[in-house]
């Protein structure tokens, strides 16, 4: 495995915009609709090179979505993206029935996702839509991790017949896949090979699983990070694989610890091949105003929570610990 | 020379006044706009210097009941900012009328701020009577509120609602509307910041909302045009509203207020660019000698 090195810093969004422009490059039937801000979730690219191919909808994403519909079942790929807080939930029942259930080509780009978004403050921090769209049948949900995975990503779910959710974020985040690194829809990608515990991140806290395997190994404790980047379908044997040799893991998420990337893990590991499990996410709370990086830290979304949770989780693998935590336990699981 | 911020303490009475008098207090907010928004380094410039004008007159001009001391008061009229992203014209004027110390505004938009990034009903900020932001709500939780006085409590009080021109492209807001019309909310003022500006342009070429004084008609609105910032015009149609509900016209009011982005700010005026921008050093320096 090639040496994983930061690159630099570039914020997720790009990439959603240049993949449009492959992707319109490449197909003629890609449209894609703008919600107003389509120069802070990049359409405005696509925008530029094929005017003939983008429609202004306005403020209006629950007629925007339903409108793609209306384009796909016309043959079209049809893309909208906006703000997350209004492409997953202002139209949360226009993807549950004209996108997901009609089960058509249209792909959702949910942007300025999660609590980097900064000081827009908790209203415009969407913390819940991985929960949410992963619960809908025929749905594809990807969470890339850099700049580089989102344009491949954003490239993919075009190339991907049927209904694609791609969440990505705001500000300038770290750079380390490359060219080279893997992608595919449905297989998550080990960056890091170890044995003592799995730490299974994606978005943004795939770079910080990296930070703490990397403090970890000081330790003498090998993890094994995996990027997740496919929430649904979920990549069962690599999941299972990292449960029978890692023995405990620890999910890593920019989103609510109820429901999302860490309850699509659990359920894979409960019913195939359960060990002691560790979240780290925001712990049932609305975000606030506040700089990126300040609120990664305040909401404990950082290596340093990570780190903790993997000696938690190694802690209870060697007790014999398996599924169920011992009473003195339960108040710390409420949380 | 490095721009030192401060802000005064003067607060101001809610009181009938002249229409020359709403300058100075529409100066005030309009430079702790700037002054907010430059500390923050985020934030909505244009539609907050564009509506200074009419929260001067509608906060500070004896038309809304309110006590900044009794802020939970239960005869106040209420205010809905559904234009959540206007907060800041907000903020400096429930600061001005008293409701907590202009100290307050160094904060905005920083961690632990009772001043959010759009107003967060969770930060218990004295005047905010909602979590605003998603576009579109507010108008409607402004109808319920309405509802609620008209129908069920059957008081006096009234609702106030502000809304942007982009905003209005949101369904719910047509549903908040007609049932508005539907249920002859009376008690309602409805005011509409028509700037012609959005965030990726005109409002007009970005998903054209007009004619809109006619929709407001259809849905059995009286409708008020006016130049949103000529003083005489604002106190003139709040007073009309206060005789629709006086009269019970069985009627809600909607102000469509014609304003101009950035208002009061030479290199702002009119540019859609500063939807969504504050002013760097530079700028608010000259912005605030302009604001003198
Ligand atoms: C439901 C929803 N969609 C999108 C946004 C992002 N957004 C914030 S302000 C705005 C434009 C609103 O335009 P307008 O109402 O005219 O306000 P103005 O530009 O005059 O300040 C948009 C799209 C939002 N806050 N809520």
């Amino acid at each position: 495995m090639n040496e994983i090195k930061l690159l630099g810093k570039k914020p997720t969004r790009h990439g959603f915009g240049e993949g449009l422009v492959v992707l319109g490059e490449k197909y003629d039937n890609v449209i894609v609709l703008g919600g107003d801000i389509t120069g802070s979730v990049m359409t405005s690219y696509f925008q530029e090179r094929f005017p003939e191919r983008f429609f202004s909808i306005g403020v209006a994403e629950q007629n925007a979505t339903t409108i793609a519909a209306g384009f796909a079942l016309s043959g079209k790929i049809a893309f909208f993206a906006s703000y997350s807080a209004f492409s997953a939930f202002r139209n949360a029942d226009q993807l549950r029935i004209s996108i997901a259930y009609n089960d058509v080509n249209v792909k959702i780009g949910g942007g300025h996702s999660g609590i980097t978004v900064g000081p827009d403050g908790a209203t415009h921090q969407a913390l819940e839509e991985i929960s949410f769209v992963r619960t809908l049948p025929n749905m594809t949900l990807v969470v890339p991790c850099d700049y580089l995975e989102t344009k491949k990503a954003t490239i993919a779910i075009g190339e991907k017949f049927g209904p694609c959710f791609i969440r990505f974020g705001r500000s300038a985040v770290p750079m380390f896949t490359t060219d080279e690194t893997p992608f595919e829809i449905g297989k998550a990608n080990i960056l890091r090979e170890g044995k003592d515990v799995a730490i299974v991140a994606c978005g943004l806290l795939v770079w910080e699983a990296l930070l703490a395997a990397e403090e970890l190994s000081k330790k003498g404790i090998n993890a094994r990070v995996i990027n997740n980047h496919t929430i649904k379908p979920i990549d069962v044997e690599t999941l299972v694989n990292a449960a029978r040799d890692c023995g405990c893991i620890v999910t890593a998420e920019e989103h609510q610890v109820h429901g999302g990337l860490g309850g699509a893990v659990a359920e894979v590991i409960v019913k195939n091949y359960p060990v002691p499990m560790e979240f780290v996410g925001v712990r049932d709370k609305f975000g606030c105003s506040g700089e990126p990086e300040e609120l990664m830290v305040k909401f404990g979304l950082t290596w340093k929570e990570i780190y903790a949770s993997a000696l938690k989780a190694i802690e209870r693998k060697d007790k014999g610990f398996i599924g169920l935590r011992q009473v003195k336990d339960v108040e710390d699981y409420k949380e | 020379m490095a721009l030192e911020v401060t802000f005064s303490d003067k607060t101001f009475d809610n009181k009938r006044r002249k229409p020359e008098e709403f300058s100075e207090i529409a100066l005030e907010i309009r430079r702790d706009i700037i002054k907010s928004l430059y500390l923050a380094k985020s934030g909505h410039s244009g539609g907050t210097l564009g509506t200074s004008d009419i929260f001067s007159v509608l906060f500070f001009g004896g038309v809304m009941k309110y006590n900044p001391k009794k802020p939970d008061w239960n005869e106040r009229d209420r205010f809905v900012l559904s234009a959540g992203h206007l907060c800041p014209v907000l903020y400096s004027t429930l600061a001005r009328a008293g409701y907590y110390s202009t100290e307050e505004l160094y904060r905005l938009r920083k961690y632990g701020s009772r001043l959010q990034g759009h107003p967060g009903f969770d930060m218990k900020l004295p005047g905010i009577e909602s979590s605003t932001g998603s576009l579109g709500q507010g108008i409607s939780i402004a109808v319920g509120m309405a509802m609620s006085d008209k129908l069920v409590d059957k008081n006096n009080r009234r609702v106030f609602a502000l809304t942007g021109d982009g905003e209005v492209e949101e369904g719910v807001v047509w549903e908040a509307a007609m049932a508005a019309g539907n249920y002859k909310l009376d008690n309602l003022c409805w005011i509409l910041d028509n700037n012609d500006c959005q965030i990726d342009g005109r409002v007009k070429d970005v998903m054209s909302i007009y004619p809109v004084d006619k929709k407001f008609e259809a849905f059995r609105f009286d409708v008020i045009n006016i130049d949103g910032h000529n003083y005489t015009e604002i106190i003139n149609a709040f007073n009309k509203f206060i005789s629709n509900n006086e009269s019970k016209i069985g009627k809600p009011t909607v102000i469509i207020a014609k304003t101009i982005m950035g208002k009061g700010v030479s290199f702002m005026e009119d540019k859609y660019i500063w939807h969504g921008n504050p002013p760097n050093e530079e700028q608010a320096k000259i912005a605030l000698e302009e604001l003198m």
